[in-house]
């Protein structure tokens, strides 16, 4: 297993025809992901990369089974593209759009809990990378080579520093169930807390990476929900150690403003909770090697 | 993006907030006329900046007479108000903005902001107005009073009124805190705020309430739609090299090292910051070039880092995946060709298209430093900016 997407999930792209939807619909397909169609409206009855266009995801879903959507339509409109799509009963839906306003996210969250926990959307970022599950599918924008197949989970906030991680786990052979980007917004879809209970039970996963940064409350949360109920093990990197209190740093969402929220803060917290924080980015492989093997040598 | 006092006070006067008489001012001259036009007897000239602890710092002072307007008018204009806020390097006062004195028989704190805990709207009270909402936190914690917002049904009168009666105001006032409160909701959700705060909100001798000091935050993500409030930026309010980078489309903040940093993505700039850290060093910046850059943005990215004073090394350290080695590697070359600087330049890539990125650099002729990884690259940065013999015995672009 893996988590949130497989080889079978039946995706379609929200906003297909722009030039960035087009190019990563390109690398989606090669990749192997289950794309069965896009949305546009007005431009329903088109095709992009050989697949049909549709003019609202109602339709889509009727007519292609899809139960997941990656969004790529602009700012102004992705709230809105979220929000249908929860209606039309996709189930996981991941937003790649950056710059989205935040009152909008609200409204978004607000709109999922309209429906019973059942039929109820799962949403990721928005102005996050996407989600892989390697060797089965991705939905997003990361350099998929660098991820191997594998038995470790991620999830970031960061794109580029995901893919940094990645890539040093890769050079010592470590691969990954999924890797999923829950963005750098300060209203988002789906917390660290969300993801680390779907990776928890997952059969697939054996340690879960978490990758954190300076700013916002989502880290200590993911620490009270490790001490409580994690069995699993997890390795913690959170980047910031060097930000100031009060500045936004690139990220909507990473910016120091409680008690808690700073990059040490954080480390402390997670250490606390029994995390392996590792304290430099560049050792981030090194560490969920070292960390592997000692649980292998537990178990055996 | 923040907006001075006097903006704040007529963006919420629009919407029922009442706030005391006052009238901007460009020099001491007009301060002094503006106050006449007010009328009355005693006037505050408070220094407009975006930043708070004015009256600390000398940005607040209480007038009696035209002479008195002017000699304090006189000594803020021109000047860099440094407040606790600011940074030792402060922010210039050019507008002054003058307004009656106000009998405060007592002062509240009233903030609005977005919750990331509940993912909502939150509104935070205190009857210890007056003092700065960390030091109330830390020194007054059980006076603060806080509520969420339904986003469905917006704010509603009753947790105005349960807000208002646990701050302790008088029966015969509630309804005009209510409205005040109603009034900062809606402005906050309309123009898409991040943070409302009203402090002090006082209740004056003749019993009514103003906003006596007034601040805004705008979502720059939302400011597509609002273009009213745009217009409200003040760019001398700004570091001059962020306000360069954020009309460049770069994302900057300004530090206090040495080597000069171009990052793609928040969390990688921030991890390169760190990992410059980890190896003796200290970041001049943090520069997050995003997602698609084109070889054109890095190039902007370059020259911007390089006209930094402070700068005596530049570390690229770049992890393409939306966008492509070669092209940051162009951006790269041409900005340094144009430069012509002896500034140590260390280039990391990875990701899509390495080979023809590293070709790119190699072809270029330019004394660049590269590195195979984050670690390795930080280290040669900080080697660079010392210059110390582990730099000089580095080989430059080998082919």
């Amino acid at each position: 297993m893996s988590i949130l997407i497989d080889e079978d999930t039946r995706v379609i792209v929200q906003g297909i025809t722009g030039k960035m939807a087009r190019y990563h619909t390109r690398l989606m397909l090669d990749y192997g992901t289950q794309l069965v169609g896009g949305v546009v409206p007005g431009k329903g009855g088109e095709q992009v990369e050989g697949l049909p266009v549709f003019d609202t995801v109602e339709e889509a879903v009727a007519r292609t089974g899809a139960t997941a959507s990656v969004i790529f339509v602009p700012p102004p409109f992705a709230a809105d593209s979220m929000m249908e799509a929860a209606d039309a009963g996709i189930t996981y839906c991941t937003c790649i759009t950056e710059g989205i306003p935040a009152q909008d996210m609200i409204r978004v969250k607000r709109y999922m809990y309209r429906y019973p926990r059942a039929r109820r959307m799962v949403l990721t970022g928005p102005n996050c990378a996407g989600t892989i599950s390697p060797g089965k599918a991705i939905l997003g924008i990361m350099p998929e080579r660098i991820y191997k197949t594998g038995e470790v989970g991620m999830v970031s906030r960061s794109g580029t520093l995901g893919y940094e991680a990645a890539a040093q786990m890769a050079a010592f052979d470590i691969g990954v169930s999924t890797s999923v980007g829950i963005g750098g917004d300060p209203i988002n879809g789906s917390s660290f807390r969300d993801i680390l209970e779907l990776f928890e039970a997952d059969d697939e996963t054996r340690l879960v990476v978490l990758i954190g940064e300076m700013g916002g409350p989502q880290e200590e949360e993911a620490a009270v929900f490790i001490k409580d109920h994690m069995t699993k093990p997890v390795v913690a990197y959170v980047a910031g150690l060097r930000a100031p209190t009060g500045r936004q740093m690139g990220h909507a969402g990473a910016i120091i403003s409680a008690f808690s929220e700073s990059a040490e803060e954080k480390v402390e917290i997670l250490a606390a909770a029994g995390v392996h924080v590792i304290s430099s980015a560049s050792e981030i492989g090194s560490g969920v090697k070292d960390v592997l093997q000692f649980h292998s040598a537990d178990q055996s | 993006m923040d907006i001075h006092e006097y903006q704040a006070k007529e963006l919420l006067a629009n919407f029922g907030v009442n706030v005391p008489l006052g009238a901007l001012a460009y020099s001491p001259e007009q301060a002094a006329y503006r106050a006449r036009e007010l009328g009355g007897e005693k006037w505050v000239v408070k220094a407009q900046v975006h930043a708070g602890g004015r009256g600390q710092a000398g940005g607040v002072k209480i007038c009696q007479s035209d002479t008195e307007i002017q000699a304090a008018s006189e000594q803020m204009f021109g000047r860099k108000l440094v407040t606790h806020q600011t940074g030792p390097e402060g922010r210039g006062v050019y507008r002054v903005y003058v307004e009656t004195l106000v009998q405060i028989e007592k002062e509240f704190y009233l903030g609005f902001v977005l919750d990331r805990v509940s993912q909502r709207i939150m509104i935070v009270a205190s009857s210890a107005g007056g003092m700065e909402v960390e030091d109330i936190a830390a020194e007054e914690p059980g006076t603060i009073v806080r509520a969420t917002v339904e986003p469905a049904v917006g704010l509603r009168d009753f947790q105005c009124r349960q807000i208002a009666f646990k701050l302790g105001i008088d029966a015969s006032m509630v309804q005009q805190v209510v409205r005040i409160m109603l009034g900062c909701y809606r402005a906050f959700t309309e123009l898409d705020a991040t943070m409302v705060e009203i402090n002090p909100l006082v209740v004056t001798s003749d019993h009514s309430i103003l906003a006596l000091d007034a601040k805004m935050t705008f979502d720059d993500n939302a400011l597509f739609r609002h273009p009213q409030i745009s217009e409200l930026r003040d760019k001398s309010q700004e570091d001059v090299l962020e306000s360069r980078a954020s009309d460049r489309g770069l994302r900057y903040v300004a530090m206090k090292g040495n080597i000069g940093c171009i990052v793609n993505g928040a969390g990688l700039a921030l991890a390169t910051m760190d990992a410059i850290s980890q190896a003796g060093g200290q970041a001049a910046n943090f520069l997050d070039i995003g997602g698609g850059a084109t070889a054109d943005r890095v190039a902007k990215a370059v020259r911007l880092v390089l006209s930094d004073q402070n700068v005596q090394t530049v570390l690229v350290n770049v992890f393409a995946g939306i966008n492509r080695c070669d092209w940051v590697a162009e951006g790269v070359v041409s900005a340094l060709h144009e430069a012509a600087t002896d500034v140590p330049v260390i280039v990391r890539l990875a990701g899509n298209n390495l080979e023809e990125g590293q070709m790119v650099l190699a072809k270029s002729g330019l004394p660049i430093i590269r590195a195979s990884n984050l670690k390795e690259a930080a280290e040669r940065a900080v080697s660079a900016w010392r210059n110390d013999a582990a730099f000089r015995a580095l080989p430059v672009l080998p082919t």
